[in-house]
């Protein structure tokens, strides 16, 4: 007997109550206040609530009401564009910048890589804050300096002007965000396989050819990583356009600067209607889902 | 023309005069030089913040960045950081700029510390034990990292405030006690510690908490370190909860106030610029603590997964 079990493989075994144990605050915290709010959330966007303590059930009334609203359809018309550039301007140019950073030794690939993570470090309310102030016309750091580089800009009032906010709410979240996307790339084209993309370079392939027809297939699953957390971020937008219009609430010129969740916000902690933000969230839920899960299958096809 | 056009051409210059000696050599310098511009982009906006919070208020506009060295003692003061401490008076008495530092400082480090811990304990027992309802729990917590977070706070808030926890810390701290997120880092770490350690120990008879503790943790340490960034920093800068869940001045944590701050101070603009400084810097301390694991961390979940 004794030798039997010593040449079976040793694989986990269950030990009575040992996992449960070990589980159980997750489970207590999740039940609790993840399960218990997600099923509040789904039946409190049924409901007209006003303030925490006072609700009536109203059916689909909320979703009709987003439906017709055209400030709500201005919000996704915004997030939707923001989500759009995140993916395809913030995410190449995180993609060249890895690229260049990719070879070179690995003390100064390190400095370089801290130098460009670190606006992560400020968090987006701060960053906000910072730019509100570089951002102002005739004064800030931004139109001062494209005023000398390319001699326009000086007077842009980046976060007053309708026309303006949205492109300087993404400028200010390449600055944010390039970095960070950077650092994922750059890890990932570090496992990639060197011989494969010099048999392809001997093929008489172009760099570009390269990168597109052997480096990037054999690093999709960081970058659909990376395309999912970026489109999930997106449409959660709502700290930096706070921060930076922050005259006029988060909102914008012509509500230029709306997102969903400022909308969110507005509706059910300024308002009070809690129902209603409710039903934001569920949209949001859903957008994110459904292009999480569309990106995934795409991935799966081109695999196949 | 002006100096950063002729920098600009002098750096072109050099590019076709290297090209015409060597191609790899042009372009090695050229990427050198883009890269360099990047960080130069990247970094003055934190320049000019190191200037500005010492620039006084009359002088904030005039320079760019710092005075000229001459100048330095009629524009440059503290007084950003004197009118910042300036306690002020609210319904709960005199409320000083450290009290946010404070609250931010107990919400982040108990909220981090709780979430390492459950979380670790959470992903050992998913990667490292068979029991009934381990591929359901693991599916489900893996859902649960695509569910965004606003979804749940309108209906978290209505429970905070039927808990009577509206307006605390407490209320705060209970519902961000555990991550999916990090349960799923954990997981992804422990699967690698050999089972042959585990069973080495529990021969040795070791308890099963006693594995967990003794043998699985300090060989996940560096995944911790990681994990350790990852929580506190969206929890020092975490700003929609917060916000919505703290009422009285007293309670307030940094991100919170600092918003706050920016339309009070919109004419004197170096007292906000002076606290989001100072509210920078733990974080900065402990990524430079953390800077090797946390890059290795963050990415190995993805490069893995």
């Amino acid at each position: 007997m004794a030798t039997a079990t010593a040449f079976r493989p040793p694989k986990p075994r269950t030990k009575g109550i040992g996992p449960y144990l070990f589980l159980s605050p997750y489970l207590l915290v999740t039940a609790f206040f993840f399960l218990f709010p997600f099923f509040n959330a789904l039946t409190l966007a049924f409901y007209q609530t006003n303030g925490p303590r006072s609700r009536i059930f109203v059916g689909f009334e909320n979703f009709r009401f987003l439906l017709t609203d055209r400030t709500f359809h201005t919000a996704l018309k915004n997030t939707t564009l923001y989500a759009i550039v995140s993916v395809f301007v913030q995410l190449p140019l995180s993609m060249g910048l890895a690229l260049l950073l990719n070879s070179g030794s690995k003390r100064i690939r390190g400095i370089f890589r801290l130098i460009f993570f670190s606006p992560n470090l400020v968090g987006q309310i701060l960053v906000g804050m910072i730019f509100s102030v570089l951002l102002l016309p005739r004064y800030g750091l931004v139109n001062r300096a494209s005023q000398a580089i390319l001699h326009w800009g000086l007077e842009i009032n980046w976060l007053g002007d309708a026309n303006f906010i949205m492109p300087a709410i993404i400028l200010v979240s390449l600055w944010l965000w390039v970095g960070f996307n950077m650092v994922y790339f750059l890890a990932a084209l570090q496992t990639v396989d060197k011989s494969l993309e010099e048999a392809a370079r001997v093929d008489g392939a172009n760099p570009w050819q390269v990168f597109w027809h052997v480096t990037l297939p054999s690093m999709r699953h960081v970058v659909v990583f990376v395309v999912i957390m970026s489109i999930i971020g997106s449409y959660q937008l709502f700290e930096l356009p706070l921060t930076l219009l922050n005259e006029s609430n988060g909102l914008g010129t012509d509500n230029a600067g709306l997102t969903l969740i400022t909308y969110l916000n507005y509706m059910a902690f300024r308002s009070g209607d809690l129902g209603l933000g409710s039903a934001v969230g569920w949209v949001v839920a859903l957008i994110i889902f459904t292009i999480s899960l569309i990106q995934i299958r795409l991935t799966r096809a081109a695999e196949d | 023309m002006n100096f950063f056009h002729l920098t600009f051409l002098a750096l072109a210059l050099v590019f076709v005069a290297l090209g015409l000696r060597s191609k790899k050599q042009a372009w090695k310098y050229a990427r050198w030089t883009l890269i360099s511009l990047a960080a130069l982009v990247v970094l003055s906006p934190f320049a000019w913040l190191l200037a500005a919070i010492f620039k006084d208020r009359s002088v904030l506009n005039e320079y760019v960045f710092f005075p000229p060295l001459g100048k330095w003692g009629a524009t440059m003061n503290l007084n950003n950081f004197r009118d910042l401490f300036q306690g002020r008076p609210s319904l709960r008495g005199t409320v000083f700029f450290w009290d946010y530092f404070l609250n931010s400082t107990i919400y982040a480090t108990v909220t981090t510390t709780a979430q390492i811990l459950f979380s670790s304990m959470a992903g050992f027992a998913l990667a490292k034990y068979e029991f009934r309802g381990k591929t359901a729990l693991t599916l489900f917590m893996l859902g649960s990292m695509m569910i965004p977070g606003v979804l749940l706070l309108a209906p978290l808030y209505k429970m905070v405030v039927d808990l009577g926890l509206v307006d605390s810390l407490a209320g705060l701290i209970l519902p961000s006690m555990v991550s999916a997120y990090g349960i799923f880092l954990f997981r992804q770490a422990c699967i690698s510690v050999p089972n042959e350690m585990i069973d080495a120990a529990r021969l040795d008879g070791c308890s099963e908490f006693g594995i967990y503790f003794r043998v699985v943790m300090p060989l996940v340490r560096p995944m911790a370190a990681a994990f350790c960034l990852v929580a506190f920093l969206s929890h020092w800068n975490g700003f929609f909860a917060p916000n919505i869940f703290l009422h009285s001045q007293d309670k307030l944590t940094l991100p919170v106030v600092l918003n706050l701050y920016l339309s009070e101070y919109r004419r004197n603009q170096g007292v906000f610029l002076a606290g989001t400084a100072l509210a920078m810097l733990p974080p900065a301390a402990l990524f430079l603590a953390l800077q090797k694991e946390f890059i290795s961390g963050l990415t190995s979940g993805a490069v893995k997964g």
